[in-house]
C-alpha cells in the first residue's frame, strides 16, 4: 500500500509535468488547429535557459536563496520561451495559417528539428548535469515526499488557478475562446486574432518554460534531445485528454504520468512507454475524442 | 528568422528606410534568441562542473548577419520578385509550346537520366570514386523516394495523415534481418514476404485506428511508431534490442553470382576470363553498390508503376474520393474502412520492401534507424512535393535528402570556418530550416496540381485550389 | 409477382424517432413512398427533413422504427440495420446532400467514375485483373465511362467533363450530383434540396432532369424542397413535417390546401391562421391552382402558382373575408377546413 502510495505520488508529479506542457499542445491545437510539434522543443529551451541562468547566479553570486533562484530561472525562462514561441508563430506557421492543413503541421516539425540541433550546435550534444536544488525529504507515514515533490506541486496547482482565472474571467480569454469557435467572425465583431494567437502561443510557451525548469530541478540534468520524448508524452495526453480541452490536457498529464510510474514500479520499466501510448489508442478506439473532449458531430 | 512583412508598409516609406528598420528589429530579435545559446554555452571544465563559456564575437557575427540578410531581404529580394512575377505571366504563356516536348517525356527523361547516372559517376570518378556518389546520394535518395512513395498513397491519395510509417519499413528491415540471418533464405524469397509482413501489420494497426479522423488518426499512428520501435529495442530475445542485427546476407544477383570476393560466385569469378580482362575489372565494393543502385531504382519504379496503375483503378479513385469527401463516398456505396484499409497495406507493403532492402544495403540494422524522426522526414517529403503527385515527391527527396548528403561533402566550408568546423553537425539543423522555409515558399509543394485519372477529350491538370486535403 | 410488387411501396417508414440527447429531431413518423412516383418530403426549417434522409440513407441510426425498402426485384432490406454503404450498395438508395459533397478535386467525369465503385471493383477483380491489365477490366471501364457520358448529356454537363468539379457554377454542381447519384443505378433516388439556391432557369432544367429520371429509369424519387414550384409541379405525393412529426400526407392538391399545412409554414396561432387562409386563397390561386397538373405540362403553366415560398405572403395577411384555401372548395368545405384546422394547430412550440 505504501509502496502503491509512493508512486502514486512519483506518477502525479510526473503527470504535473506533462500536464503543463500538454496545456500548450491543446491550446494552439484548439485556436489554430495545427499541432505545434515543435512545443516539446520550447519546453527543452526553457529548461536550458533555466539551466543557463541558474549557472549565471551561481557563477555571480556565493549563495542565492533556492526560492529566488527558483523563481528567477522560471520567469526569465518563460520569456525566452515566449519569444521563441512568438517568433516561430510569426515566422514558420502565420504565413500558411488558413492554407492548407498538413503546411503548418511540417514547418512544425521542421521547427522541431532546427530547434533540437540548433541547441546541439550551440550547447553541445552532452547531459548537462546541475547540482541538486533541493533536496529535503519527509518521511509520512513511511511515504516519502521530497520537498521537489511539493514545489512541482505547488507550482502547478498555483499556475492552473492563475491560469483558469485568465481563460475563463478576462476578456482575452473570451477572444480565444471567439477565435476557436469562429476566426473570421471574431475578426469581424473587433478581436484582433493575430494578437490573441500570439497570446496563445506565449501562454503555452510560458507553461512550458515552467515544466522545462521544474524537470530541471526533479531531475538535475538536461540535454538537447530531451524535447521529443516529455513532447510526445505531453501530446499523448493532450489527445487522451480531449485535445481543445484544458482541463483535458491537465487530466491527461496526470494519467499518463500515473501510467508510466504505476506500469514501471509493478510490470516493467522498459516497457512504460509502450504502455502510456497503448493505453491511448484503447482509449481512443472507444473514446474517439478522448476523455474531455467534445464529440465531434458529424453533421451531413 | 524574422518577421515577414506586409505589402502596405512595404509600399508606405522608401525601401530603403524600411528595409533598415526592419533590419534592426531582426537585429534587437535575433539578439534576444540567441544570447543565451550562442552568446552563453554550458561546458563542463576538467572537474566536469558545468560552467558557462561566452562567445560574445560569434553572437555579434550572428546576430550582425541576420540583420544584414533581413535588410537584404527586405531591400532588394523582395521588389525583385514582385517584378519578377510582374513580368512572368506573359512569358509563360509563350513558352508552353515548347516546354511540350519536354513536358510529354519528361518521365522518360527522368528515368533515362537516373539509369545512366551510375555510368556517368564511373566515368567522372573512376570504380572508387563511384562508391560514394552511387551509394550516398543515388541509393540514399532512391530509398526516400521509395519510401515517400509508399507513404504517399496513405497521405497524398487517401488522405490519412500516417506519422509511423518507418514502423513498417522497421518490420521490413527487421523481417528480411531475422530470417535472413537465422534461417538463410535468399533475399529475393525475402523481399516479398517482407512487404506481405509490413502490409499484415498496416492492416492489423489499421484496423482499429481508422474510425478515428484527423488529428487523433496521426496521433494513435505515431504511437504504434513509437510502440514498434520500443519493442524492437525491448525485446532482446528476438531482436537483440539496442545492439541489432548485424551480419545481414548481402543480395545475390538472383542467385547467378554474388559480391562476396570470398566466395566462390563472386561476380568476378563467374564472369567469363574475356570481359573481366577485356574490362580490366578489378574486385572492388562498387560492383554491388552499383547492382543496389539498379536494385531499389526498380524497386522505386515499380511503386510508381503501381500506385500509377491503381490510381487508374476503382480502388485508387475511391483513395482520392476519400480524401476529397469521405461521407460523400459512403453514400455511393463505397466501404470507406475496406478502402482504407488498402491504402494502408498497400502503402505499408511497400515501406516494407524498402525496409528490407535497407537491411540488406547496411548489412546492419538496429532501432536507431526508425525513428520518429524518419517518419517525419517521410511525410515532409510527400507534403513538400506536393500531395499526390509523383514528380513532385521526387524532387522533393532529391532536394532534401540529396542536400543534406551533399552537405557532407562541403568540406571547403572547414576553409571559410576554420578547421574545427564540421559540416555534418549542421545537416539536421539546415534540413529543419530548410523544411520550414520551402513550405512557407511553396504551401502547396512543388507539384501542386493533380492529373486527372480519366478524361473525354483532354486531360487538365486540376489546381491545386480545388484538391482536398483530408480530415482522416 | 411484378404486380404485387408495384402494389408495395418502395420505401416504408414505420414509426421513425431520432433523438438527440433531449431534442426530439423525428418523433413517430411514418409514411411510404410509392413505387415509380415522386414523393415530396416538406416542412419548415428544422423539421427534421434532412434527418429523415440521414436515417434512410443509414448516415443516423434511428432511435427507433423501421425503415423498409423494397427492391424492384421484391428484396426486402431493413435500412436502419444496414450500414450506410451497403445502403446504397445493396439496398439501391442514392442521395444527395443539402449542402453539396462533390469531390471538388476530382474532374466531372471523376465523379462519376467513383459512383460505380462496387461494379468497377467487381470488374477489376478487386484490383488484382486491374493491375494486370486485362482486357475485361478495360471493356468495363469503357462501359463506365459510358454510362457516365449518358448522365453527363442529360445533365447537360457534357462540355464540362474535364474539368475540376469545384469549379462548376452552383446549379451544375447540383445536377452532377444528381448524376453521381444516379450512376450508382439507384432504384430509390433521395434528393435534400435540389433546386436550393438555382435560378429560375435552372430550375426548370433541374425539373426537366427529373422527371426524366422517373421517365427513363422509372426510379422513384425522395424529394426535399422548400421551393413550392417544383414540389407541386413534380411530385405525386406529399409528405409534410413539422418538428418531427408528420402533420399532413397526400396529393399535392390535397396538402397545400391544408390548414395544418399553412399554418405549420406560416407559424401563427388560429386568428391569423384564418387571415393567412385568405391570402393564400388569392384568386390567381383559386383559379389556376384547381388540379394538381399534369407533371409533363411543363412548369411555365404553373410555377405562378405558388410563386416562392409561402412564408412570403405573411405580412400581406389582413383582410377578414375567409376564402378557402382549397379552390375547390365550398363554403362547407373551408367550415369543415376551419375546424379541422383548430386543434392540430395549437401545438406551436416544439413537440413535447
Ligand atoms: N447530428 C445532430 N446532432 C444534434 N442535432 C441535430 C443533428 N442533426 C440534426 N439535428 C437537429 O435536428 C433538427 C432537425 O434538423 P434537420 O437538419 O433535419 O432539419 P431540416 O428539416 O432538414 O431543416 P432545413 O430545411 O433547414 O434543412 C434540428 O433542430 C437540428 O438542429
Ligand atoms: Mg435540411
Amino acid at each position: 500500500m505504501q509502496y502503491f502510495i509512493q508512486q502514486l505520488i512519483n506518477g502525479l508529479t510526473l503527470g504535473s509535468i506533462y500536464g503543463l506542457i500538454a496545456i500548450g499542445y491543446t491550446m494552439v491545437y484548439g485556436i489554430i488547429g495545427m499541432i505545434n510539434f515543435a512545443h516539446g522543443d520550447i519546453f527543452m529551451i526553457g529548461a536550458f535557459v533555466a539551466l543557463i541562468v541558474f549557472l549565471i547566479l551561481s557563477a555571480m553570486f556565493y549563495s542565492v536563496p533556492v526560492v529566488v533562484a527558483l523563481l528567477i530561472m522560471m520567469v526569465v525562462a518563460m520569456i525566452m520561451t515566449s519569444l521563441y514561441n512568438w517568433t516561430i508563430e510569426k515566422v514558420a506557421y502565420r504565413p500558411l495559417r488558413g492554407s492548407f492543413r498538413l503546411a503548418p503541421l511540417i514547418t512544425a516539425i521542421g521547427m522541431s528539428i532546427a530547434l533540437s540541433n540548433f541547441v546541439q550546435v550551440t550547447q553541445g550534444p552532452r547531459n548537462k548535469p546541475i547540482p541538486p536544488l533541493i533536496s529535503d525529504v519527509y518521511n509520512v507515514f513511511g511515504i516519502s515526499i521530497s520537498l521537489k515533490q511539493i514545489v512541482i506541486a505547488v507550482v502547478t496547482i498555483v499556475l492552473l488557478t492563475v491560469f483558469w482565472y485568465l481563460v475563463n474571467k478576462t476578456s482575452l480569454g473570451r477572444a480565444q475562446r471567439a477565435c476557436e469557435q469562429d476566426r473570421k467572425m471574431a475578426a469581424l465583431l473587433g478581436v484582433d486574432v493575430d494578437r490573441t494567437i500570439s497570446i496563445t502561443f506565449i501562454m503555452g510557451a510560458s507553461l512550458a518554460a515552467v515544466a522545462g525548469t521544474l524537470f530541471l530541478m526533479y531531475y538535475g540534468v538536461v540535454a538537447f534531445s530531451d524535447g521529443f520524448v516529455p513532447g510526445v508524452k505531453a501530446f499523448t495526453a493532450a489527445v487522451l485528454g480531449g485535445i481543445g480541452s484544458i482541463p483535458g490536457a491537465v487530466l491527461g498529464g496526470l494519467l499518463i504520468g500515473l501510467i508510466e510510474s504505476l506500469w514501471s514500479a509493478y510490470f516493467s520499466i522498459d516497457y512504460k512507454d509502450v504502455a502510456a501510448f497503448s493505453i491511448l489508442a484503447i482509449v481512443l478506439i472507444f473514446l474517439p475524442s478522448g476523455l474531455l473532449g467534445r464529440p465531434e458531430v458529424e453533421k451531413v | 528568422m524574422t518577421a515577414i512583412s506586409d505589402t502596405t508598409t512595404r509600399q508606405a516609406s522608401s525601401p530603403y528606410g524600411e528595409a533598415a528598420r526592419q533590419a534592426l528589429w531582426a537585429a534587437l530579435l535575433s539578439f534576444g534568441l540567441f544570447f543565451f545559446f550562442i552568446g552563453l554555452e554550458s561546458t563542463q571544465d576538467i572537474s566536469n562542473r558545468l560552467i558557462l563559456q561566452s562567445h560574445w564575437v560569434t553572437l555579434a557575427i550572428v546576430v550582425a548577419l541576420v540583420a544584414l540578410g533581413r535588410f537584404l531581404f527586405i531591400a532588394f529580394v523582395i521588389p525583385a520578385v514582385d517584378r519578377r512575377r510582374a513580368n512572368r505571366a506573359p512569358i509563360a504563356v509563350v513558352d508552353e509550346k515548347d516546354q511540350s516536348f519536354i513536358r510529354r517525356h519528361r518521365f522518360k527523361i527522368m528515368i533515362a537520366l537516373l539509369v545512366l547516372y551510375p555510368i556517368f559517376i564511373l566515368s567522372t570518378a573512376g570504380l572508387q570514386g563511384s562508391l560514394k556518389w552511387v551509394n550516398n546520394f543515388g541509393v540514399q535518395v532512391l530509398i526516400y523516394v521509395m519510401l515517400a512513395w509508399g507513404l504517399n498513397i496513405v497521405v497524398g491519395l487517401a488522405g490519412l495523415l500516417d506519422l509511423g510509417y518507418v514502423a513498417f519499413y522497421a518490420v521490413g528491415a527487421y523481417a528480411y534481418a531475422l530470417l535472413g540471418t537465422e534461417f538463410g533464405l535468399s533475399f529475393w524469397i525475402l523481399l516479398p514476404a517482407a512487404g506481405i509482413m509490413a502490409a499484415f501489420w498496416g492492416i492489423i494497426l489499421g484496423f482499429p485506428v481508422l474510425r478515428l479522423r484527423g488529428d487523433y488518426l496521426a496521433i494513435v499512428t505515431l504511437a504504434f511508431g513509437e510502440i514498434i520501435r520500443l519493442v524492437l529495442i525491448n525485446w532482446r530475445e528476438v531482436t537483440n534490442g539496442s545492439a541489432g542485427i548485424s551480419g545481414i546476407p548481402k543480395i545475390t544477383f538472383f542467385g547467378l553470382f554474388d559480391f562476396n570476393i570470398s566466395s566462390p560466385d563472386y561476380i568476378l569469378k563467374v564472369l567469363p576470363e574475356s570481359i573481366v580482362t577485356l574490362f580490366a575489372l578489378r574486385p572492388s565494393g562498387a560492383y554491388y553498390t552499383i547492382f543496389l543502385y539498379y536494385l531499389i531504382l526498380a524497386l522505386a519504379m515499380l511503386t510508381a508503376f503501381v500506385t500509377i496503375r491503381l490510381r487508374r483503378l476503382p480502388v485508387g479513385r475511391a483513395w482520392e474520393a476519400l480524401r476529397e469527401d469521405e461521407i460523400a463516398c459512403r453514400s455511393l456505396g463505397i466501404n470507406t474502412t475496406n478502402t482504407k484499409l488498402t491504402a494502408f497495406a498497400i502503402g505499408a507493403m511497400f515501406g516494407g520492401f524498402a525496409g528490407a532492402f535497407f537491411a540488406a544495403r547496411q548489412g546492419f540494422i538496429n532501432p536507431e534507424s526508425f525513428v520518429f524522426l524518419q517518419s517525419a522526414i517521410i511525410l515532409a517529403i510527400v507534403v513538400l512535393g506536393g500531395m499526390g503527385s509523383l514528380s513532385g515527391i521526387a524532387i522533393a527527396a532529391l532536394v532534401m535528402i540529396g542536400g543534406m548528403e551533399i552537405l557532407r561533402e562541403m568540406q571547403f566550408l572547414k576553409i571559410v570556418f576554420g578547421q574545427s568546423f564540421t559540416p555534418e553537425l549542421y545537416r539536421m539543423l539546415l534540413f529543419g530550416i530548410a523544411m520550414v522555409v520551402v513550405m512557407v515558399w511553396k504551401p502547396r509543394g512543388f507539384v501542386g496540381s493533380r492529373e486527372p485519372t480519366a478524361y473525354l477529350k483532354e486531360a487538365r491538370a486540376v489546381s491545386s485550389t480545388f484538391t482536398k486535403e483530408g480530415h482522416g | 409477382m411484378a404486380d404485387t410488387n408495384l402494389q408495395t411501396p418502395i420505401l416504408s417508414v414505420e414509426h421513425l424517432s431520432m433523438k438527440f440527447g433531449g431534442l426530439v429531431a423525428i418523433g413517430d413518423l411514418s409514411f411510404t413512398a410509392p413505387r415509380g412516383e415522386i414523393t415530396a418530403l416538406i416542412g419548415p426549417n428544422g423539421a427534421g427533413k434532412t434527418t429523415v434522409f440521414n436515417c434512410i440513407t443509414g448516415f443516423y441510426k434511428p432511435t427507433e422504427g423501421m425503415i423498409t425498402m423494397t427492391r424492384q426485384s421484391g428484396e426486402k432490406f431493413l435500412l436502419e440495420r444496414l450500414p450506410d454503404f451497403q445502403i446504397t450498395a445493396k439496398a439501391k438508395v442514392a442521395r444527395t446532400f443539402q449542402n453539396i459533397r462533390l469531390f471538388s478535386g476530382m474532374t466531372v467525369l471523376e465523379n462519376l467514375l467513383v459512383a460505380q465503385h462496387n461494379a468497377l471493383m467487381r470488374a477489376s477483380g478487386f484490383t488484382v485483373l486491374g493491375l494486370l491489365g486485362l482486357k475485361s477490366y478495360k471493356d468495363a471501364s469503357r462501359e463506365s465511362i459510358e454510362k457516365a457520358v449518358y448522365w453527363l448529356e442529360k445533365a447537360n454537363l457534357i462540355d464540362r467533363a474535364d474539368d475540376p468539379a469545384g469549379d462548376l457554377s452552383y446549379g451544375a454542381q447540383r445536377r452532377l450530383e444528381i448524376a453521381r447519384a444516379m450512376c450508382t443505378g439507384p432504384e430509390l433516388l433521395c434528393l435534400d434540396e435540389p433546386a436550393a439556391g438555382l435560378n429560375p432557369k435552372e430550375s426548370l432544367a433541374l425539373n426537366e432532369l427529373l422527371l426524366g429520371i422517373r421517365r427513363d429509369t422509372g426510379t422513384s424519387i425522395l424529394l426535399i424542397e422548400h421551393d413550392m414550384a417544383v414540389v407541386m409541379e413534380i411530385s405525386d405525393h406529399v409528405v409534410v413535417l413539422e418538428y418531427g412529426r408528420k402533420i399532413s400526407d397526400g396529393t399535392p392538391a390535397s396538402v397545400r390546401s391544408d390548414p395544418k399545412v399553412i399554418a405549420a409554414y406560416l407559424g401563427v396561432d388560429d386568428e391569423e391562421v384564418t387571415d393567412a387562409l385568405v391570402e393564400v386563397g388569392d384568386d390567381h390561386i383559386l383559379e389556376e391552382g384547381d388540379v394538381a397538373p399534369p407533371p409533363a405540362l411543363g412548369p411555365s403553366e404553373t410555377s405562378s402558382m405558388f410563386e416562392g415560398p409561402i412564408e412570403d405572403t405573411v405580412e400581406e395577411a389582413g383582410s377578414e373575408t375567409i376564402v378557402p384555401a382549397s379552390p375547390a372548395a365550398s363554403k362547407a368545405a373551408q367550415v369543415e377546413a376551419q375546424t379541422g384546422a383548430t386543434d392540430p394547430v395549437k401545438p406551436k412550440g416544439p413537440a413535447q
